[in-house]
């Protein structure tokens, strides 16, 4: 009995590693188009690469290079970029129990909370397959985020175009392949799914971006208080 | 603010935001309310990502037929329960089929 369990436990591990290298070379390539975007908007080749090894979160960076283009407010940009981020405060919440990691390798794994590891870790079926995936994506990201976003920076106009390759829908395939299972066995979870959707988009004409996603968690305070005990 | 304070202090804010939520005190997260909110969190922000991310362009609501055609596909395939890696690689392929017929 207990062999078996061992091998199930290495194949969880096993599946949620090859899933996060499928994410990781998939999304960590979409540096270049950071790279890219950074150097046009303005920025030097340095400040690109130590945006990317810094704050490691491609919403707030694409927002900052974006105001440094249109010239605008540099407090109201930095502000801007921060509040993209504040989702990863709540995933970095949901992360704590999930990995259970602590002292210096929790400072270690604070940087890589982000959307792709968070979806990753999430979607795994033990804590053992959770780690697993949660550092096999977070160092594939990281590599070659700041990889490509040097090569991006450097070669910016002799690039093929990513969108062209199709290449900006594969995070959100990815999200909704990693969210499926869930959406598949739970109406509370396909409830908290739509709620979420709605509030982002009817929130996106009227909020500066970045904020209708972090809005989207009043769907997950709604499935708090709406959701009783042992419904799923 | 030159560019590179303003690196700075987004560098610095970025990890101190997911340092603070990864800090989360254990009895804090031992909570039924509170693991119940943290668990739906990831479910309601990417949903709402992936809305966000196929269907507005520079915070404005717009249609963009190759990334809903992308993202469609990549439903089509996981309800023929396709494997990860393949569901991404259709995705992408059918945006790029859309864009490269219209463009």
């Amino acid at each position: 009995m207990q062999d078996v369990t061992d091998m199930d436990t290495t194949e969880t591990r096993r599946a949620a590693i090859r899933q996060a290298l499928s994410l990781g070379f998939a999304v960590g390539i979409s540096g270049l188009a950071f790279g890219a975007t950074a150097v046009t908007s303005g920025l030097t080749v340095w400040q690109a690469c130590a945006l990317s090894l810094l704050a490691f979160t491609g919403a707030s960076q694409f927002a900052l290079a974006g105001v440094i283009a249109s010239g605008g407010n540099l407090l109201a940009g930095t502000a801007g970029a921060l509040l993209l981020s504040g989702r990863n405060a709540l995933y970095g919440l949901r992360l704590a129990g999930v990995l259970g990691e602590r002292g210096p390798r929790r400072l270690l794994a604070a940087q890589g909370v982000i959307d792709e590891t968070t979806a990753i870790a999430v979607g795994q079926p033990d804590r053992g397959a959770a780690r697993a995936g949660f550092w096999t994506s977070f160092a594939t990201l990281y590599v070659l985020w700041n990889l490509t976003t040097l090569i991006g920076a450097l070669g910016t106009g002799s690039l093929a175009d990513p969108a062209a390759l199709g290449l900006d829908v594969v995070a959100p395939a990815a999200f909704l392949a990693i969210l499926w299972p869930r959406l598949a066995e739970s109406w509370r979870a396909r409830w908290t799914a739509l709620a979420g959707v709605v509030i982002a988009l009817a929130a996106t004409p009227f909020l500066p971006s970045g904020v209708p996603v972090l809005l989207a968690a009043a769907a997950a305070v709604g499935a708090t208080v709406l959701g009783g005990e042992g419904t799923k | 603010m030159s560019v590179w304070v303003s690196i700075l202090v987004l560098g610095i804010g970025c990890y101190a935001l997911k340092l603070a939520g990864l800090s989360a005190p254990r009895g804090l997260l031992d909570r039924p309310a509170v693991g119940r909110f943290a668990a739906a969190i990831p479910v309601a922000l990417l949903a709402a990502l992936i809305a966000i991310q196929t269907v507005t362009e520079r915070g404005e609501l717009a249609f963009d037929p190759a990334r809903a055609g992308g993202l469609l596909a990549a439903a089509a395939a996981l309800l023929a329960r396709a494997p990860f890696l393949l569901v991404l690689v259709i995705a992408a392929g059918t945006a790029a089929a859309i864009r490269f017929v219209y463009s």
